[in-house]
């Protein structure tokens, strides 16, 4: 035991030194992002800190609604936060946000004009939030496992495909599928409707494969599953990976979305915050951003930068909105509603 | 010993103390706190109470039920499993035993994870059952894939208290059964079983507890679509932010362990089968 | 002799249900392609990569880091409360001990959220220095446990005769009392780097922001795919483990102790 003991401590010791201790921060301080899974690609952060000198302390989350509890207690305090609309409606109305002193972001001249027109449904002046990608959210299947045509949301009740779809697992993601289906609004308080929706929910969980978030990419490339609710931004890239897969707009009409940087009031690096935003709108990093990501980028400058002219025409990657019907954006539904789409996504998932 | 020498060590346990109070009892406190008050901090049972709702009842009942199944396979496996490592030569002994715990040391995590690749319908196993031509295994995202996960994670915290308390029967009673006309079947019923119960107790605490309130396995290997009460109190705290009804639920689940630690009590006085 | 070769079988049968998921992680990690639904060919690429992965080795850096100070923190402290607790009364014993017990007994998911509880109405930040104090306060009870019967076994007159002889109270501790409880001392510190270094749920709870270690960076990523560099680390881990099983038993122990961590 013994010799275990000193073997195991001059492991140790060992692992230390070469992991080495990349604890110190940077010379010019650092800042502390907090951005979903999978949604950056990592140079252009070692970019950031060798032109600043400001260390990046890098973070993830998975949903926005397993950000918001950590932003909200305090506990860990972030310099950039990328939640998506409404829950950026929540965060203002809240108190949580700082405004944005837009005179240290020159970069944002490259961000389209009409991004900013569809931020005001949450942000009404603009103050707040930067816009980063937007995008639809969509049905992706696989040519080789699907011989209907796929238009509808109603495919993903169909019992052919049982065990074979992927469902979305945060609360107003799937209410938005059931609600769409139904013809009803996605941002509805009306006790009818969501109860309409719920029992959809139920009806479909014994066809459903699992519940997941970022998985569905992985899955859908290894054929595990023949049809799956995604975001419009991992089409591309899961493309890419296996050509048999197909994005499409279901004609019930979806969310759009659109993810954007914001502040947190309680930021301990506010001028490094803005320092990132700005670096994060140049176009060179924007559209190494979306090359990497794949996600639709808001940043027209970037999109000129495109060389790939089909990734540039790609409906996928820059669809034309207006084509659509019934396109919404997610808005915030107060404590009370945050509760009841809860319950009712409990009892869902419970069933 | 004279009684200043006594209070002087008692005094070394000080730092100990003042910690348990701190970081045991306090936070203790805390979730009783949450959980019988609501948001705007005025006593109310509505928290605790919200356990006899369907959707919470349920993920209660189906966490006591898969881990109750959980812990009847690992004890099955286990105990013949220990029966046989603790009649090993002395020298392959303890190096047996560690062969066992050894899978502990590779992450929890990337274990389960694992298993979702063996399971999984593309899977390695049932690539392989497809190569002989055996119909697919599809227990993945199903109940029985979780049980399958909580078996495999919390097996050896069964077979490694099982086997202190075997290990520790004396030979000489079991010659001195034999001796005495004992047959094989009753030197086990008679006096290997009977000995070894302080170590089956204390292993189905070991197991019990951790399965009754995981949520890691049924969110790996369940595929999120059965919710246990571990996931339903997690889900509280870190997606819902409603921590008052987290902390009702969590005090419910700790009624079960003291009720468990009650029953283990009762069989065992002494501390006899413990971990270590 | 038919039931030595069914004994054996039930081991190996038990062996292959424990190993085929570690074994499954090994072979991933030499995968060429990047998910694991499809073998891309055999490579090393991976091992390049782990070790120019920052994150991974700063998650690994933490990992080794917080169990190691968790593990002699909660020894000291955990050792000196024991003889703390010999020299209580029958009652107050039985108060600490049940005290110290709940830790360990309590369910893992309640534990996490009291500390995270505490450590939000404390105001602290949290980071390193949090998940530090949650890990020093589960395994302290690991290190009681494993010290006290030790302290139970020794003739308390050995070291009053030390003390007698004019040993100081000190001394006498680390000559008389201390080798005696050393085995126990040992394997709670064992037990308690174990304990930390696998830790998943209540790190999950008391970590901050930028700040993992190998279980929570690993949780982070199962929900987006795993990246093959983390298979190549855990499998660099297993094999260094065996390794260094293997060296402990092919050399016979100075102290034989039967008793495993």
């Amino acid at each position: 035991m013994k010799k275990l003991l000193c073997l195991a401590l001059s492991l140790l010791f060992v692992l230390s030194l070469l992991t080495g201790c990349g604890n110190s921060a940077g010379k010019n301080g650092e800042v502390i992002v907090f951005n979903w899974g999978e949604y950056i690609d990592p140079e252009t952060l070692s970019l950031f800190e060798k032109e600043t000198g400001i260390k990046v302390v890098y973070e993830e989350f998975d949903t926005n609604e397993t950000m918001y509890p950590k932003v909200e207690t305090g506990a860990s305090a972030y310099d950039v936060i990328c939640p998506s609309d409404y829950m950026i409606q929540k965060m203002i109305d809240n108190n949580l946000l700082a405004e944005i002193n837009f005179d240290n972001i020159p970069n944002i001249k490259n961000i389209g004009e009409q991004y900013f027109e569809q931020s005001k449904e949450f942000d009404p002046e603009n103050k707040y939030s930067v816009p980063y990608c937007f995008g639809t959210v969509g049905i992706l299947y696989n040519k080789t496992m699907v011989s209907d045509p796929v238009d509808s949301w109603s495919i993903l009740w169909d019992e052919k495909y049982a065990d074979n779809i992927l469902m979305q697992d945060s609360v107003r993601d799937a209410f938005m599928v059931a609600l769409k289906l139904n013809g009803f609004s996605m941002n509805t308080l009306d006790e009818s409707q969501l109860q309409a929706a719920k029992n959809s929910l139920i009806e479909q969980k014994p066809l459903v494969q699992a519940y997941v978030i970022d998985q569905v990419r992985d899955k859908m490339i290894g054929d595990e599953a023949a049809l799956g609710v995604i975001y419009s931004g991992e089409a591309i890239y899961t493309q890419r990976e296996n050509e048999n897969l197909e994005y499409v707009v279901p004609k019930e009409g979806t969310n759009v979305w659109i993810d954007s940087w914001v502040i947190p009031k309680n930021a301990p690096n506010k001028e490094n915050a803005e320092k990132f935003i700005d670096f994060m709108c140049r176009d060179d990093i924007a559209l190494m951003n979306f090359e990497y990501i794949t996600y639709s980028t808001p940043n027209v400058a970037a999109q000129a930068l495109i060389e790939d002219e089909d990734i540039k025409n790609s409906k996928i990657a820059f669809p034309d909105l207006s084509q659509y019907e019934n396109l919404e954006t997610f808005q915030y539904l107060g404590s009370e509603g945050d509760d009841l789409y809860n319950s009712l996504w409990k009892e869902v998932k419970s069933e | 010993m004279n009684k200043t020498e006594s209070l002087k060590k008692k005094l070394l346990g000080t730092p100990y103390f003042i910690w348990s109070v701190i970081f045991i009892l306090v936070p203790l406190g805390m979730v009783f706190y949450y959980g019988l008050t609501d948001r705007s901090g005025v006593f109310t049972l509505a928290n605790v109470l919200a356990i006899s709702t369907p959707e919470h009842s349920k993920a209660l009942w189906i966490a006591l039920f898969l881990s109750v199944i959980a812990t009847v396979i690992c004890l099955l496996l286990a105990y013949p499993l220990a029966m046989i490592l603790s009649r090993q030569k002395n020298g392959r002994q303890s190096f047996i035993v560690l062969i066992f715990i050894l899978p502990m040391w590779m992450n929890f995590l990337l274990r389960t994870l694992a298993w979702q690749t063996l399971l999984e319908k593309t899977g390695v196993i049932n690539s392989i059952l497809e190569f002989l031509h055996l119909p697919a295994l599809n227990i993945i995202n199903t109940p029985y894939a979780i049980i399958l996960g909580m078996v495999y994670n919390f097996l050896p915290f069964m077979v490694l208290p099982i086997y202190n308390a075997l290990s520790k029967i004396d030979i000489n009673v079991i010659n001195a059964a034999r001796d005495l006309g004992a047959n094989g079947l009753q030197v086990f019923l008679k006096i290997t079983l009977p000995l070894s119960i302080p170590g089956i107790i204390s292993g189905i605490t070991m197991v019990f507890i951790p399965a009754l309130t995981t949520f890691v396995i049924s969110k790996l290997l369940g595929g999120s679509k059965i919710l246990l009460i571990g996931n339903v109190i997690e889900e509280e705290f870190t997606q819902a932010s409603n921590w008052h009804l987290g902390s009702g639920l969590s005090i419910v689940l700790m009624l079960f362990i003291i009720i468990n630690m009650l029953l283990t009590a009762a069989f065992d006085k002494d501390g006899e089968g413990s971990f270590l | 002799m038919k039931r030595n070769i069914l004994q054996k079988i039930y081991i190996a049968l038990i062996f292959i249900f424990l190993y085929a998921p570690i074994v499954t992680l090994i072979v991933l990690s030499f995968n060429g392609s990047r998910t694991r639904a499809k073998w891309g060919g055999f490579t090393l690429k991976w091992y390049s990569a782990l070790f120019q992965n920052r994150d991974i080795l700063q998650a690994l850096f933490n990992t080794l880091l917080i169990a190691l100070i968790a593990s002699i923190v909660s020894t000291i402290i955990g050792t000196i409360a024991c003889i703390a607790i010999m020299n209580l009364k029958k009652k107050s014993r039985a108060i600490v001990m049940g005290i110290t017990n709940i830790p360990m007994i309590n369910a893992e998911i309640v534990t996490g959220i009291s500390l995270m509880l505490l450590f939000i109405s404390l105001g602290l930040r949290f980071g390193l220095g949090t998940i530090l104090l949650s890990h020093i306060t589960f395994c302290i009870p690991y290190v009681i446990l494993s010290v006290m019967p030790r302290m139970q076994q020794i003739n308390p007159y050995t070291y009053e005769a030390a003390l007698d002889l004019g040993a100081g109270p000190v001394y006498g501790f680390f000559k008389v009392v201390f080798p005696d409880i050393l085995p126990g001392v040992l394997s709670g510190f064992l037990m308690a780097f174990t304990m930390s270094l696998d830790d998943f749920i209540i790190t999950h709870f008391t970590k901050g922001a930028g700040v993992d270690t190998l279980s929570t960076k690993i949780y982070t990523e199962v929900k987006k795919g795993i990246k093959p560099e983390m298979y190549a680390l855990s499998t660099i881990i297993f094999l260094t483990v065996l390794t260094l099983l293997f060296l402990v038993n092919r050399v016979p122990s100075e102290n034989q102790e039967k008793k495993g961590a």
